[in-house]
């Protein structure tokens, strides 16, 4: 049978998920801080006051008559991306990849009337996708055209970067790949494909997907081994300065790259999951006790990233 | 990091508050541990014969108030067309039976039910009792002097007094003056006449020895002194201090043990029969009397009453939900929907509620379908999947009932907010993770839901819950411990079972 003894799951440091409820969301995350987090329209506002950059924000959409405003504002855009702002998980997220005569096409290549995008619109003021089904407000965001370099291991979706930040300090690190199996999105339990990352340079470590380690992407079939990332060290940046911004102590940092702007935030997940210890093969608590036991934090998101890179930096790999 | 020591403190003193109340309570009601335990009651039935003399009759009884060991259950007389009640003077109760005229022979009786009950003693007197003077005549006088004098030497307090005494006036002894004495005379009411004379307050007490299944007997008589303190009972032939187990004292103090106005030729016999109720009757019946029934939910109207039997079997099912989701990690749909369905269970029993509950998620999901394609606002949409889940048990009720089959009606029981909330997480779901998730968090709801309808269903949970309400801080603690859990929980050590590919 495929089990592991508690013992060896403990000797490889690996994070369990009432530890990281117990231990480190409930210990260091401030129930305050979670709107900002929860709320995407929120947490672009807070991420420009600390200079971590995000998609364009097109418009915001708060009240039902407003729908019609985004008739007009529509009619001179290629692409772009309708989320709710307290959405979770992905949910109801439309982007739009370009038009095709009246109908828009969505990145899975269906196309859609301005009608269904308006009624979908509808649906998330009225709280369709928020938790608890709560009113919201959709948010309208240029399109990010991922990296090229990127987006070809990448089936349909867009990859991005988690980036799971400790008091700061960026701690472990993966880029999530979509699949067929997870529909374009970039959730690992949906069967998109984790790679981790070297936190100290960036480079591709380990690949899973559905918790079994692979060597190929899926789909496209191309080599995971060695992806490395640009401007590593400017995203772990970005990641650590959006501790300042939310104040939350435990965090996931999702980051995209596009191909003009560089990395953006994508957005900011107050519970992130476990998945990406998989990803790494390497369990999170012994890096999480590091940073816990330190007897001073570095005050800058430079000397935090640097002090990052060098402590959980991966050792030279044979050959 | 906050010292954790108070907090354990805390769930600490839960638990052993919980538990002790229990057992307290256990001991001091005697609320048996387990259903359907039972305790064994003595049926005493008293049967006073006379033979009436064409007059008024006034029969009276001496019967027992609390006797020394055993718990007076209950008390009642037949005797047809006589007037009966139970009078309480001067510390004695008497049964008085009555009746303008009677002729020939008449039988009444007198039924009491005693439990064993050793926390049961005589009560010390208010005003200690003086010793009756006695008059001797000679040569009586004499032997009794000297017998008394023989046994106070040997003696140092009126009990090691009333031993040796007993002892001197058994026939065995070869003395002069106990045969004098003995000879002829009441041997009991002689002892307790001499140790009165001693200046010991002494008396005659009667004995019912209790034996299953014995019809016709008679009271025995037993020897009580008191010692300053309390009444002591002796054995007048053995000496032996103290009353066997299965002996009640009928009658106590020194008064007739019945009197008949009207009437000749009377006697009391005895028959008794050892019978078992349900310890948990006892204990109620008993509960009412005592400081620590309070707690007692047999107080509350039988309404409430089955009220709080459904809710405190709640805890149980949430100590279940949380320790399948905090230990084991089971996904289920929604955190304490299989608590409110296990209580479904409950009403409906197991398998027609199942099948009940998977027809009516099956069909609200199909029709949710085409709510879906409809487009509808989240809070119409709830709304109308709550009228349809009432539609669709209905119709399973009139089906059911049409066929014949009665269990169709128990659909009703199921939460139907509930139901249509777990019809639409069940839809999204499927939509957003795809059927093989909504398979394993349905059928991990379903799992849960019938470990704590096990659970809750289960007659010692029923009783406990129910009769210990206390025990209730222990659920509590042990929910409180397991939300400081933070080890893996087993199905992780599944999940992450491909670390085993890595050193470590």
């Amino acid at each position: 049978m495929n089990w592991i003894s508690p013992l060896r799951l403990r000797r490889a440091g690996i994070l369990s998920m009432n530890r990281r409820n117990v231990g480190y969301i409930g210990r260091y995350n401030e129930r305050a801080s979670y709107p900002l987090v929860d709320n995407k329209l929120k947490t672009k506002l807070i991420a420009a006051e600390f200079d971590v950059p995000t998609p364009h924000l097109l418009q915001v959409v708060t009240q039902q008559h407003e729908i019609s405003h985004f008739r007009e504002l529509v009619d001179e855009l290629g692409g772009f991306a309708i989320k709710p702002a307290k959405g979770s998980g992905g949910k109801g997220i439309t982007v739009i990849t370009r038009r095709k005569g009246d109908d828009y096409v969505k990145a899975s290549g269906a196309a859609v009337s301005l009608e269904t995008l308006e009624r979908h619109l509808s649906n998330i003021l009225a709280g369709l996708y928020s938790l608890g089904g709560t009113p919201d407000v959709a948010i309208v965001e240029s399109l990010v055209k991922p990296n090229a370099k990127l987006a070809k291991y990448s089936y349909q979706g867009v990859p991005d970067i988690r980036i799971v930040v400790f008091q700061g300090y960026p701690v472990m690190a993966m880029l999530r790949l979509a699949t067929t199996d997870s529909d374009g999105k970039a959730n690992l339990h949906q069967g998109a494909v984790g790679v981790g990352l070297d936190i100290g340079t960036g480079q591709s470590l380990n690949a899973v997907q559905f918790n079994k380690a692979i060597r190929l992407h899926p789909d496209t079939g191309l080599t995971l081994a060695n992806i490395a990332i640009d401007n590593w060290r400017d995203m772990l940046e970005m990641a650590s300065r959006c501790y300042e911004a939310t104040g939350l102590g435990y965090m996931g940092v999702d980051l995209v790259v596009d191909a003009e702007q560089g990395p953006l935030l994508l957005e900011l997940n107050a519970r992130p999951g476990l998945a990406i210890q998989m990803a790494n093969g390497e369990g999170l608590l012994p890096r999480l006790k590091a940073i816990e036991s330190l007897k001073r934090f570095h005050r800058s998101p430079e000397a935090r990233v640097a002090y990052a890179m060098e402590m959980f930096a991966r050792p030279i790999q044979q050959a | 990091m906050t010292s954790r020591l108070p907090f354990y403190f805390a769930i600490f003193l839960l638990i052993t508050a919980g538990l002790a109340l229990a057992v307290l309570r256990h001991v001091e009601l005697g609320i048996p541990w387990l259903p359907g335990k039972q305790q064994p009651v003595w049926l005493v039935e008293a049967r006073v014969d006379f033979m009436a003399m064409n007059e008024p009759v006034l029969a009276s009884l001496n019967v027992p108030d609390e006797p020394p060991g055993f718990h007076l259950l209950s008390e009642q007389a037949a005797s047809p067309g006589y007037g009966f009640s139970v009078v309480s003077e001067a510390g004695n109760r008497r049964a008085e039976w009555s009746k303008r005229f009677a002729t020939g022979s008449q039988t009444l009786y007198f039924k009491v039910q005693l439990i064993p009950d050793t926390s049961v003693t005589n009560e010390p007197p208010k005003e200690p009792p003086l010793a009756r003077r006695v008059f001797w005549e000679e040569p009586q006088a004499t032997a009794v002097r000297e017998v008394l004098q023989q046994a106070r030497r040997k003696s140092s307090s009126p009990e090691s007094l009333t031993r040796e005494l007993i002892k001197l006036l058994q026939p065995e002894s070869p003395e002069q003056n106990t045969t004098l004495l003995t000879s002829g005379t009441n041997y009991p009411e002689l002892l307790a006449r001499m140790l009165n004379h001693a200046g010991i307050p002494a008396r005659i007490a009667d004995g019912l020895q209790l034996e299953d299944a014995r019809r016709r007997q008679t009271l025995k008589p037993y020897l009580q002194i008191y010692n300053g303190e309390q009444w002591l009972t002796f054995n007048p032939h053995s000496g032996d201090q103290g009353l066997p187990d299965d002996v009640v004292l009928w009658r106590q103090n020194a008064v007739s043990l019945l009197d008949v106005v009207g009437g000749s030729d009377s006697q009391v016999s005895f028959s008794m029969l050892r019978q078992t109720v349900p310890a948990l009757q006892l204990a109620r019946v008993e509960a009412n009397d005592n400081g620590l029934g309070f707690i007692s939910l047999y107080q509350l109207p039988i309404e409430e009453q089955s009220m709080f039997r459904m809710l405190l079997l709640l805890p149980i099912g949430a100590l279940i939900v949380a320790f399948m989701r905090i230990v084991i990690g089971i996904r289920t749909s929604g955190t304490f929907m299989p608590v409110l369905i296990a209580v479904a269970f409950v009403q409906t029993s197991l398998v027609p509620g199942l099948v009940a509950f998977i027809s009516v998620v099956s069909m609200g999901l199909l029709m949710r379908g085409y709510l879906s394609a409809l487009n509808l606002l989240l809070v119409s949409r709830i709304s109308a999947l709550i009228i349809l889940v009432i539609f669709i048990t209905t119709g399973i009720s009139i089906v059911g009932y049409q066929m014949g089959f009665n269990t169709g009606m128990t659909v009703t029981f199921f939460p139907m907010i509930i139901l249509a909330w777990t019809i639409e997480r069940m839809s999204i779901l499927w939509e957003e993770e795809g059927a093989r998730e909504v398979l394993t968090q349905g059928f991990g709801s379903l799992f849960v839901a019938v470990l704590a309808y096990l659970a809750m269903s289960a007659p010692v949970a029923n009783h406990l819950t129910f009769n210990f309400p206390e025990l209730h801080l222990v659920v509590l603690g042990l929910i409180l411990v397991m939300g400081q859990y933070t080890g893996y929980k087993l199905t992780e050590l599944r999940r992450f079972h491909p670390m085993k590919a890595y050193k470590s």
